[in-house]
């Protein structure tokens, strides 16, 4: 078994959902049963693996890759498929792994217009292949290939299944990524051939980790895109000016994808646009390849670069956060409200990281997941609101406690853990991100630091403001007369509660016993602080 | 030592209740209350036996003096909750770590009046919650006096509420998630209560205010109980920043550490540098002033009141806003080290106490609404208890928010009474009078709790509050308190007697003269009724568990009794002192109280019959009040007068009108402006600039295409005429180069 | 040597040929000035083939096989373009605008 899982578990896990792509291929589009079927099977046989090889992961060795996979792929470069999964990338993976089925059986009686079950549930497939792949990629090259397979089926998602202005939004958020890409693959490829072997570690260490050649001396260029090499080998050889300047090229590759403050006009946009089922997939995961790219890449393998750069994402961060509250309150659409209400959590998320400080990096990765759940119910609701009332508009809302008060009662649950409430999961992405600021890693301006905590918690009464206000709206009230009595607004039906019970559980289970994800990630980026000097 | 450790049962059950009764009190037949009902029944007997066995484990103490007994005192608390008290607890490592402050606080223990006062053994017991980088942080439960106290005060007023509300909201359109929000409110509190780390009280913290949210919006079909609901949120989330900041910073002063006991022991023993415990007290109090309702985050209380009436009882008087004055105890040698409490006059605490209790009192002369007096009430009353906190007077804050939680809730449930009555109105002045002979229940259980609140000897709330004033140390003769704070006792009396004044003038509107209301009142049904005698005879006798040491004619063991098992003793608690007992300022709070009563009658003679003054008039004031009533020019006039004649007039009206217009206009300005900000940034920054920039690229590089559009005309001939131009200059540019 | 001459000759022929590429409507002149051109091209290489030996004839008789080549494939063009159109006026083929 465990052999099995160590040849066989990650590949698996990524290309299975692949494999159900395929097989859809070859059925004929006027059978939706067995589309959905295959739509539904491919990612619990994935998820099935996931649990499988989540059951053997040995936690206590966390900080450790395990399944290690590490085969040749392009000799030419010295890129290897390298696979591997640690307590950084578990819950991650657990997290699209847990999405993915949900959002299938949300679609089952919904595709969205113009239909065509198949093209969106291949669509949607080999986007969790890309996903998962991004997650559990060890080397530069291959984590690049999947990152940028994200994009297609997403564009693709948004600009057929989207809203009215949905070529706009699809186009604006291909090209934003994709410039940030080209930026990202930039400093890749200077890694490869700036980073050289350190002098005084073992080079047999390198080789085993797959970043190098047979006859490497110290100090020659390590040619490698493998990111344990890269990370071993601390960035030496590389300049501290050269380094920020690598840095700011994944800087910009990441920071777009989270979004961070400047760069974030996409996100209200693509969301506002794109199908719920996009949506929900896009803030739930999507998002998180920026903030997982900074801890998993960035961080480690240009620490000096990190600690430079630290403060200007701290500021960002925080902007973001009180910059998206403010952009929240002055939305009238309710999905587009949430969409700025990610650039304000993932904030938190960026201040955490910024700290450099395990504490704060496990803040962050604990942000990633509650986020991606409460936003990805909070888009849901929003979703099923839109088909009922055909409208996000919040002024025409109000008194869905009386038309369909179980989603009134989801939707008040889903705000109270958005704006972080304790017992419920938002609250431990957001106050140990906070606390973490009060004391950054060593050699980060303390005052500043300081000052962005504060700022921070500020912010904490914006979301309050913004979600209450926004549930105050929508929720509470009696419906206007348009929605009175209309017979489409339905309550909670029975596909929409098998997709949002298990969130619905997960926030409040991640909110009691936050130690499943702190205690598992927290060895990971642990290890990562430590090269950071945190 | 099974109930200290077990104590958690009693927050899950209260947990497990309000699960149930989401999940299938639809399915009951009693739509969920019973559940509740029984459920915090049980809770409450769990209480009763953890205070049984707390009183026991108390007198079990053994004897012992010194630091060496104060360590070993914390033989109790696991280790991996606190390491501090683990070390201390180690007998010769206390020894060391003390000394210099023993030297201090033992004439405390000799003054104590005969009891010999040894240290408190609390019970701390906990288990790993999670492990983030290196720290590892637990969840558990703190069991000493003070917790102990609060599970039964809260478990108490919870059942007596559940009971009136099963009558009172009797056929509510949401009955059962009623009932739920009440089991997941009291579980919130008693986890709160519980905390054994700072980390732990906040997420108490915000549970209960966001129950208090959901139940204030009970009604949420109407905007203004929404709002209500809202800016209670609000505003407690504004003072929710200095909690999150306070805990932080108090979390690396403690050398990274959430737990209580740890935090207590290094402010005590001065591990902790003072300037770091004056910014993580001062951020506290920020907290409290929102969640205790204290000047100036104290506006969103009085509107709270949208409310169904048992909740306001439970909520908003008895148990969750004094979350700020219990946590404040609870991290008293924070407070205590960090304000300088000790020696000096005035400090942050204690000023905003007093001008609490102060302003409180006076805002509640100007309400119609019965439930507004009572919440104006309550934010005077925390004030006396912040006060007392801020003064030194440890205990007597304690003992004030116990009797206060009796009385309190008697006359929030007594209005609610009423206005069951009264076709669920609360305008005193409007719908009701005269129903002293129809509600003779209500009314003398109303009556007791007013007589208690307003200081009347013997009733509870005269021994609590006097304790206090005793506690500014300022009177001459209340030797030994911690310093001398001459304007809080000016302040606390004269809130004392303007306490007296408007709960005589609610009893007035509301039981006599005629009944001005609409159909015929009617006493309420047992359902509501036992609650309120219960409380009521709370509220009498409930001061005789805190007599005066002075009362040395009492049998040995009578006096003193709650600061016996309350108090800590020990190295997690400050070297308080105790004021003593002084007759001279027990008959000056008692006269106080009656020159409010009797000058609030006279107000009501003076008209009419001059020259008459005394309290046997009281049927001829009620004629006379009638004609008030009928009367809309009395009804100003009496305003005016009685704002004048108690002199502080123009301030209670400068005081609504601040709270109104300034504080409130300054919250509405804020959320104003930040709209408008983010309109603003919205749509010039975020929409121009910013996406103008995106935009602007994605334009340029069209046009730039559109411009090489126009060479492609689809001539060959023009192709090959540029084809050959290239060439040319090609060529050319070759030529100069190489050439 | 009549180096220079030549070279002329050859310059003067392909700035003819260039100048009826351009400016000609007429298909067939277009593809006779091409003509011009290649000629003016196997003119230097010949003249070149005095100086570097054989290879520059080789591929003047190569150009020339290609030329005919070309013309036939041209001509063919020209001739169905005449059938399409009922015209042979380059100007008015201007399909290939972008």
């Amino acid at each position: 078994m465990m052999n099995f899982l160590n040849d066989w578990g990650l590949v698996l896990t990524i290309f299975l959902p692949l494999a159900g792509a395929l097989v859809m291929m070859a059925i004929p589009k006027q059978s939706e049963g067995a589309i959905k079927l295959v739509a539904l099977g491919a990612p619990l046989a994935a998820a099935a693996m996931g649990i499988l090889l989540m059951l053997n992961f040995d936690y206590g060795d966390s900080e450790h890759l395990q399944f290690m996979v590490n085969k040749n792929w392009i000799e030419l470069i010295n890129s290897n498929f390298i696979l591997g999964l640690d307590g950084l990338s578990l819950p991650l993976l657990a997290l699209t792994l847990f999405i993915v089925p949900l959002v299938v059986i949300y679609s089952w009686q919904h595709v969205p217009n113009p239909g065509n079950p198949k093209a969106f549930f291949t669509l949607m497939l080999i986007l969790e292949t890309a996903m998962i792949g991004s997650f559990l990629a060890q080397d530069l090259i291959l984590f690049f290939v999947f990152f940028e397979v994200t994009l297609l089926p997403m564009y693709f998602l948004i600009g057929v299944w989207g809203g009215e202005q949905r070529r706009y939004a699809s186009i604006k958020f291909f090209l934003y990524t994709l410039f940030g890409s080209a930026f990202m693959i930039v400093a890749f490829v200077a890694l490869y051939f700036l980073a050289k072997a350190p002098t005084g570690i073992a080079l047999e260490q390198l080789r085993a980790l797959g970043g190098s050649y047979a006859d490497m001396q110290a100090g020659d260029p390590l040619h490698s895109f493998g990111m344990q090499a890269l990370t071993y080998s601390g960035a030496a050889g590389i300049a501290k000016t050269t380094a920020i300047v690598i840095f700011g090229g994944m800087f910009l590759g990441f920071g777009i994808k989270v979004p961070m403050f400047p760069f974030h006009t996409w996100l209200p946009d693509a969301h506002t646009q794109a199908p719920t089922q996009g949506s929900v997939i896009l803030a739930a995961v999507l998002l998180k390849l920026g903030t997982y790219g900074f801890i998993r890449i960035a961080i480690p393998i240009i620490p000096v670069a990190a600690r430079a750069w630290a403060p200007i994402i701290g500021i960002l961060a925080v902007i973001g956060i009180i910059y998206g509250a403010l952009g929240c309150l002055a939305q009238t659409d309710m999905k587009r409200l949430i969409a700025f209400s990610s650039v304000s959590h993932m904030g938190y998320t960026m201040l955490g990281i910024s700290t450099l400080t395990a504490f704060g990096l496990n803040a962050a990765v604990f942000g990633m997941v509650a986020h991606g759940l409460i936003t990805g119910l909070l888009f849901f609701v929003a979703g099923s609101v839109k088909e009922r009332y055909h409208t996000l508009d919040i002024k025409r809302l109000g008194g869905l406690l009386i038309s369909a008060p179980k989603m009134g009662w989801i939707l008040g649950f889903a705000t109270m853990a958005s704006l972080g409430l304790p017992g419920l999961a938002g609250f431990w992405g957001e106050f140990p991100a906070i606390l973490s600021a009060y004391d950054p890693a060593v050699g980060l301006n303390v005052v500043l630091f300081r000052t962005l905590m504060v700022l921070a918690a500020v912010g904490t009464v914006l979301a309050a403001g913004y979600l209450l206000w926004l549930y105050q709206r929508t929720a509470f009230g009696t419906p206007s007369e348009e929605f009175a009595n209309d017979p489409n607004i339905t309550d909670v039906n029975k596909f929409e509660w098998l997709a949002w019970s298990p969130i619905l559980a997960g926030i409040v289970i991640l909110g009691f016993f936050p130690g499943l994800i702190f205690n598992v990630a927290g060895p990971a980026v642990e290890v990562i602080a430590r090269t950071v000097g945190g | 030592m099974w109930f200290f450790t077990h104590v958690w049962i009693i927050p899950a059950l209260m947990a497990l209740s309000f699960l149930l009764i989401l999940f299938f009190g639809k399915k009951m037949p009693k739509k969920g209350a019973e559940i509740g009902i029984v459920f915090v029944g049980a809770a409450f007997v769990l209480a009763l036996l953890t205070g049984g066995n707390w009183i026991a484990w108390s007198n079990d103490n053994p004897e012992g003096h010194g630091p060496a007994a104060e360590g070993a005192a914390l033989a109790n608390v696991d280790p991996s909750c606190s390491s501090v008290a683990a070390e201390a607890a180690a007998v010769g490592e206390g020894v060391e770590q003390v000394e210099g402050k023993t030297a201090a606080s033992e004439p405390a223990g000799a003054e104590k009046g005969g009891h010999e006062e040894v240290a408190t053994r609390p019970v701390v017991s906990c288990v790993n919650w999670f492990e983030n980088g290196d720290q590892t942080i637990s969840i558990g439960t703190l069991v000493d006096g003070q917790s102990v106290l609060l599970l039964i005060v809260v478990t108490l007023i919870s059942l007596l509420v559940h009971v009136f509300s099963t009558d009172y909201v009797h056929g509510d359109r949401r009955y059962t998630h009623y009932f739920a929000f009440l089991s997941l409110f009291t579980a919130s509190m008693l986890f709160f209560v519980l905390s054994e780390n700072t980390l732990q009280m906040i997420v108490g913290w915000e549970l209960v205010g966001v129950c208090s949210f959901a139940l204030i919006g009970h009604w949420w079909e109407e905007k203004p109980n929404s709002d209500a609901a809202l800016k209670a949120f609000l505003t407690n989330r504004v003072g929710d920043i200095g909690l999150l900041v306070g805990v932080i910073v108090l979390y690396f002063a403690a050398g990274k550490s959430f737990s209580i006991l740890d935090l207590n022991i290094l402010a005590n023993e001065g591990g902790i540098s003072h300037n770091l415990l004056l910014i993580g007290s001062l951020c506290l109090i920020t907290a409290v002033m929102s969640k205790s309702g204290q000047f100036i985050l104290h506006t969103w209380l009085p509107d709270a009141m949208a409310g169904p009436t048992p909740v306001s009882a439970l909520i908003h008087a008895a148990t969750m806003v004094v979350a700020g004055v219990y946590m404040v105890a609870r991290l008293y040698p924070v407070f205590f080290e960090g304000l300088s409490i000790s020696g000096s006059s005035v400090n942050a605490l204690s000023m905003i106490g007093a001008i609490t209790a102060l302003f409180g009192a006076m805002l509640a002369f100007v309400q119609k609404d019965i439930k507004k007096v009572l919440a104006y009430s309550t934010v005077s009353q925390l004030g006396f208890m912040v006060t007392a906190l801020g003064v030194g007077a440890w205990t007597a804050a304690l003992f004030h928010l116990f009797t206060h939680a009796f009385f309190k809730a008697c006359l929030f449930l007594g209005a609610g009474s009423l206005s069951h009555a009264c076709h669920h109105s609360f305008n005193m002045v409007d719908d009701m009078g005269g129903l002293r002979k129809i509600m003779p229940k209500t009314f003398w259980t109303y009556l007791v709790a007013t007589a208690a609140l307003a200081g009347v000897f013997p009733l509870s709330g005269f021994w609590s509050k006097d304790e206090i004033l005793a506690g500014t140390g300022s009177f001459p003769g209340t030797q030994g308190a911690n310093g001398e704070y001459h304007v809080m006792l000016v302040m606390l009396l004269l809130a004392a007697f303007c306490t007296a004044a408007y709960m005589t003038r609610t009893i007035w509107y509301a039981f006599y003269g005629e009944y001005r209301g609409h159909g015929t009142p009617h006493e309420s049904g047992p359902r509501i009724t036992t609650p309120l005698i219960i409380l009521a005879s709370l509220g009498a006798i409930a001061g005789i568990v805190n007599l005066p040491a002075a009362f040395d004619f009492l049998p040995e063991g009578a006096q003193t009794r709650f600061e016996h098992y309350v108090e800590p003793v020990g190295l997690y608690f400050p070297a308080i002192t105790h004021a003593g007992f002084n007759p001279a300022l027990a008959v000056v709070s008692v006269l106080v109280g009656l020159a409010g009563i009797g000058l609030a009658y006279l107000y009501f003679f003076k008209d009419a019959f001059a020259g008459l003054h005394g309290l046997a008039e009281r049927n001829k004031v009620a004629a006379f009040f009638k004609n008030i009533l009928v009367n809309k020019y009395y009804f100003d006039w009496l305003y005016t007068t009685v704002i004048v004649g108690f002199v502080k007039g123009p301030l209670a009206r400068a005081a609504n009108w601040f709270s109104a217009n300034v504080i409130d206009g300054l919250v509405n300005l804020v959320g104003k402006t930040a709209v408008g900000s983010g309109n603003w940034v919205y749509k010039n920054v975020d929409q121009k600039v910013v996406d103008g920039a995106v935009n602007g690229a994605g334009s340029s590089a069209s046009g730039v295409g559109a411009m090489l559009r126009l060479t492609q005309t689809g001539r060959i001939q023009q192709y090959a005429a540029l084809f050959f131009a290239a060439v040319a200059i090609l060529a050319g540019v070759f030529v100069v180069v190489i050439g | 040597m009549l180096l220079n001459q030549f070279l002329l000759l050859s310059a003067i022929l392909f700035t003819i040929g260039v100048y009826g590429v351009i400016v000609r409507k007429n298909g067939v002149l277009v593809l006779m000035s091409i003509e011009l051109v290649l000629n003016a091209v196997n003119i230097n290489l010949i003249v070149f083939s005095t100086y570097w030996g054989i290879a520059g004839q080789v591929f003047a008789l190569f150009t020339i096989a290609i030329a005919a080549a070309e013309v036939g494939v041209g001509l063919a063009i020209v001739l169905l373009i005449y059938r399409n159109q009922r015209s042979v006026d380059i100007d008015e083929l201007d399909e290939m605008k972008g």
